[in-house]
C-alpha cells in the first residue's frame, strides 16, 4: 500500500502529462524559443534587397551621392520631368522607387524637410525610410551649418563617444571586477519575469483542478479516502512536478536546437556574430574580453540556486492560496473578486521591475525582497546584481516560513470551501471558515 | 459497529448536532431518518472522518475510531461524481488504492464486479462518454470495491433510475448477508422502510428514537386494524378512519381503544372475514407523530 499523497501526485502528473495541450506546449515552446535566438541571425546574415531609387532632386539636396549597396541611387534631370512625369517614369522601369525632393521658393531648407515624398511600387520598407531620412538630415544639417559659417568638418571633429569602464570595487586591489550593468539588468529582468509567468501559469492550474474536483462532485468520495490537506498538497506537489518536467524538457530541447541550428545548419552567421560586433565592426580582442569578463563577474550558481529556489518557494505560496481560492468558488467565472486581491502583490513586483533594477540595494527593493508574496519576483530581479548573503537568507527564510502559514491557512479554507456548494462566498465568510 | 456518544458539532453560530448518541449493530441494515438539514450528512461526515466533532466521542467495533479505519469504510456520498475526462478502469483503480488496495487486488476485484454488473464494455471509455445510469454503477462499485465492512449510503436513491436502484438494493443486500453493516441516511422514510432492520430518527441535530423498526413501529401502535369483508359492513361510525372496496372484497380500516376480540369472532361466525390485521405505523407516521407529541417510551 503506497502512501495516499503519493498516488494523488501520480495522478495529478500523468493526467496533465498525457494530455494533448502539454505535449503541444512542451514542444513548441523550445521551438519558439529556439526561433527567437536564431531568427535574428539568419535573417541579419541574409543578402540583402537590392533596391534601385530614381530621385527627383530638384534643389540639388543630395546630388553627389549615389546610395550603398542595398540601395542605389539614380537621379533624373529636373529640366525634363516633374513628379507627374517622374511618377510615370516610376510605373514604366524596373526602379523600385521615387524620391521626390522639392526645391521650393529660395532653397529653404525647413520647407524642404517638410516636402520630400517617396513614392514605391511596393510599400516602402523601414530600412529603405531610414535610409532616405538619415542621408537627408545629414545633408541638410551640412547645409544649415553651411549658411551659418561653420565647417561641416569641425563639427565632425567635435563629435566625441565616451565608453567609461566601470568596476566594481573588490576587497583587495586586483579584485575589482568589471562592472556588468546591462547585462545584470537584463538578466535579472528575465529571470524575474519568468518566474511570474511560471508561479502564475501553474498556480491557476491548481485552481482549476481544485475546481474541477469541485464541480465533477468527486472531491467528497475521495477526501472520505484520504485528508483533505493531503488532497490539497498533492495536487500542489503533482502540477509543481509537471512544472519541473516540463522546464527541464524546455532547456533540453531548446539548447538542442541552439546547438543543432549553430553547429551545423548555419554554422557561418554564428562564427561571425561571435566576432562582429553590433554595428558590423569589428570588435578588438581587449573589449571581447571585457565581455567575458561581465558574463563572469555574475555569480551563476547563486543565481540558478535562486531562480530554482524563488520558483517553488513562491509556487508553493501562491498555489497554496489559489487552491482555497479554487474551494471557494463553484465555477472559474466565480474567481475575479478573488483573483485581484491575490494577485495583486506579484503585479505589483512586476510593475516596480524597473526601480529595484535601478537600484537594487534600495529601500524598495529590500522590503519587496523580503514581504513573502513579492520577494520571489523582486529578489530574482536583484540576484545577478550581488546581494549580501544574509538578505537572501532572510528572505528565503521568510519565504519558507510564510509557506507553512499559509497552507494551514489556506488548507482550513479549502477543507471547508469543497464541500459547500451554491453558495456566493464572501470574504466575511472565508474569515468564519477558518474557525469551523 | 458504530456507537456515537454525545456527539456534537457546530458550524459558526450554527449547532449541526447537539449531543448525539446512537448505536449501528453489526450485519444490520440502519435508516437513518430525519428531514432535510436534520444533522445527517454532519454525522456521516464524522463517521468518514471528513470532520471532527467539536466533542463527543465515535467508538467503531467497540474502540476509537482511528484514521485506518477509513479503509473499512465505503461512502456514497449525497453529491457524487467521478472525474469526467479519466478513463473508467483507470479511475476505478485509482480510488480502490486509495483505500489501500494493492494494484493487484483492485484489478482482480474490478474485474470480479464489472463482470457481475455487465459493464466490461465501460473499461476503456471516459466517464463523460458514459450514460447516467452507466456512471451510476460504476460509482457503486466504487463504493464497495475495497470490501468495506461498513457501508454508508447518502441519499442513495435519488437521481438512481428504478432499474439501477433495484439492481444496486440487490447488491447491498447481497453485502449485508456476507457480513457488511449498511447505513442509509435518507429524508425519504418510506424509500427504505423495506429493506431497513434498524432506524434512527433525527431531526434539529438530536436523535429523537432509535432501535430495530419493528420495535418502534410496535412501540408506536395506535390501535389501528384492518378488516376485508364479504359484503359492506357497519362498523360503529365514530371508530372508522376509512372504509372502501379492495380487490379481495370491503375494506374498513377501524381505530379502536382495545383488540376487537368479539368483532372478529362475530365476523368469522357470519362466515363475512376475509382478512384482518393489525396496522402498524409507517416510520413517517412515526416521524410526525414524535414532532407533535414527543417520544414514547418502551410500552409494557
Amino acid at each position: 500500500m503506497r502512501s495516499p499523497i503519493l498516488l494523488i501526485i501520480e495522478r495529478e502528473f500523468i493526467t496533465r502529462v498525457r494530455k494533448k495541450t502539454f505535449l503541444v506546449i512542451t514542444i513548441i515552446a523550445p521551438v519558439l524559443f529556439a526561433a527567437l535566438m536564431i531568427v535574428p541571425g539568419v535573417l541579419a546574415s541574409l543578402p540583402a534587397d537590392h533596391k534601385n531609387i530614381v530621385v527627383l532632386d530638384e534643389p540639388a539636396l543630395l546630388l553627389p551621392e549615389v546610395g550603398n549597396d542595398q540601395f542605389a541611387l539614380d537621379y533624373l534631370n529636373p529640366k525634363e520631368f516633374d513628379l507627374a512625369l517622374a511618377k510615370d517614369y516610376l510605373r514604366d522601369s524596373d526602379k523600385d522607387a521615387l524620391l521626390y525632393i522639392p526645391a521650393g521658393e529660395g532653397w529653404d531648407p525647413d520647407f524642404i524637410k517638410r516636402n520630400i515624398l517617396l513614392y514605391g511600387k511596393e510599400d516602402i520598407g523601414m530600412e529603405l525610410q531610414g535610409f532616405i531620412e538619415n542621408r537627408i538630415e545629414d545633408k541638410i544639417n551640412q547645409q544649415k551649418l553651411l549658411k551659418q559659417g561653420v565647417d561641416p568638418e569641425v563639427v565632425n571633429q567635435a563629435k566625441t563617444q565616451v565608453n567609461i569602464k566601470s568596476f566594481t570595487l573588490g576587497e583587495e586591489d586586483g579584485q575589482d571586477e568589471t562592472s556588468a550593468t546591462p547585462l545584470k539588468m537584463g538578466l535579472g529582468y528575465i529571470a524575474g519575469m519568468m518566474i511570474y509567468i511560471f508561479i502564475f501559469f501553474y498556480s491557476v492550474q491548481v485552481m482549476r483542478g481544485v475546481i474541477e474536483e469541485k464541480t465533477s462532485r468527486i472531491v467528497e468520495v475521495i477526501i472520505s479516502s484520504v485528508r483533505p490537506y493531503q488532497l490539497m498538497l498533492g495536487k500542489i506537489l503533482g502540477i509543481g512536478l509537471v512544472g519541473v518536467v516540463q522546464f527541464l524538457i524546455w532547456i533540453i530541447l531548446s539548447s538542442l536546437i541552439y546547438v543543432v541550428v549553430s553547429q551545423f545548419v548555419y554554422p557561418e552567421i554564428f562564427a561571425q556574430q561571435s566576432i562582429s560586433g553590433p554595428n558590423g565592426a569589428d570588435l578588438s580582442v581587449l573589449e571581447t574580453t571585457g565581455i567575458f569578463d561581465m558574463v563572469s563577474s555574475i555569480n551563476f550558481p547563486l543565481v540558478l540556486g535562486g531562480f530554482v529556489f524563488y520558483f517553488f518557494g513562491g509556487y508553493f505560496l501562491y498555489s497554496a492560496l489559489f487552491a482555497a481560492l479554487g474551494s471557494a468558488i463553484d465555477q472559474e467565472a466565480d474567481s475575479q473578486q478573488f483573483m485581484i486581491p491575490v494577485t495583486a502583490p506579484m503585479i505589483i513586483a512586476i510593475i516596480t521591475a524597473m526601480n529595484v533594477i535601478q537600484e537594487p540595494n534600495g529601500q524598495l527593493a529590500f522590503w519587496m525582497s523580503m514581504i513573502p508574496l513579492t520577494s520571489p519576483i523582486t529578489m530574482m530581479i536583484r540576484l545577478p546584481f550581488g546581494i549580501p548573503l544574509w538578505e537572501v537568507a532572510l528572505s528565503g527564510a521568510i519565504l519558507v516560513a510564510s509557506f507553512f502559514a499559509v497552507v494551514g491557512i489556506a488548507g482550513k479554507i479549502y477543507r471547508v470551501g469543497i464541500l459547500m456548494y451554491g453558495k456566493k462566498v464572501t470574504w466575511k465568510e472565508l474569515y468564519k471558515w477558518l474557525k469551523y | 459497529m458504530i456507537t456515537a456518544k454525545e456527539v456534537t458539532k457546530h458550524y459558526g453560530e450554527k449547532i449541526a448536532l447537539g449531543g448525539v448518541n446512537l448505536n449501528i449493530p453489526k450485519g444490520s441494515i440502519y435508516g437513518l431518518l430525519g428531514p432535510n438539514g436534520a444533522g445527517k450528512t454532519s454525522f456521516i461526515r464524522i463517521m468518514n472522518q471528513i470532520n471532527a466533532p467539536d466533542s463527543g466521542e465515535i467508538l467503531f467495533d467497540n474502540r476509537p475510531l482511528q484514521i485506518q479505519d477509513i479503509s473499512s469504510i465505503g461512502y456514497l456520498p449525497e453529491e457524487r461524481g467521478l472525474y469526467k475526462k479519466m478513463k473508467v478502469g483507470e479511475q476505478v483503480l485509482y480510488l480502490a488504492k486509495l483505500k489501500g488496495l494493492t494494484t493487484a487486488q483492485a484489478k482482480e476485484r474490478a474485474r470480479m464486479w464489472f463482470d457481475r454488473l455487465d459493464m466490461r464494455s465501460f473499461w476503456d471509455k471516459k466517464v463523460e462518454d458514459l450514460s447516467k445510469g452507466m456512471a451510476q454503477k460504476v460509482q457503486f462499485v466504487t463504493t464497495v470495491l475495497h470490501e468495506p465492512e461498513l457501508l454508508i449510503f447518502d441519499e442513495p436513491f435519488t437521481g438512481f433510475d428504478p432499474i439501477n436502484t433495484n439492481l444496486i438494493k440487490n447488491e447491498i443486500k447481497r453485502l449485508n448477508s456476507e457480513g457488511a453493516t449498511v447505513i442509509f441516511s435518507t429524508h425519504r422514510m418510506e424509500s427504505v422502510e423495506e429493506i431497513c432492520d434498524h432506524i434512527g430518527l433525527i431531526n434539529h441535530g438530536a436523535v429523537m428514537v432509535e432501535g430495530p423498526l419493528l420495535e418502534i413501529r410496535k412501540r408506536y401502535k395506535d390501535g389501528t386494524y384492518s378488516f376485508t369483508t364479504t359484503v359492506p359492513f357497519d362498523f360503529e361510525k365514530n371508530t372508522v378512519v376509512s372504509q372502501g372496496e379492495s380487490h379481495t372484497g370491503y375494506q374498513t380500516v377501524l381505530k379502536l381503544d382495545n383488540y376487537p376480540k368479539n368483532l372478529v369472532i362475530d365476523l368469522v361466525e357470519k362466515d363475512q372475514l376475509i382478512a384482518f390485521e393489525e396496522v402498524l405505523p409507517t416510520v413517517s407516521d412515526i416521524f410526525i407523530d414524535i414532532v407533535q407529541n414527543g417520544p414514547k417510551q418502551h410500552s409494557l
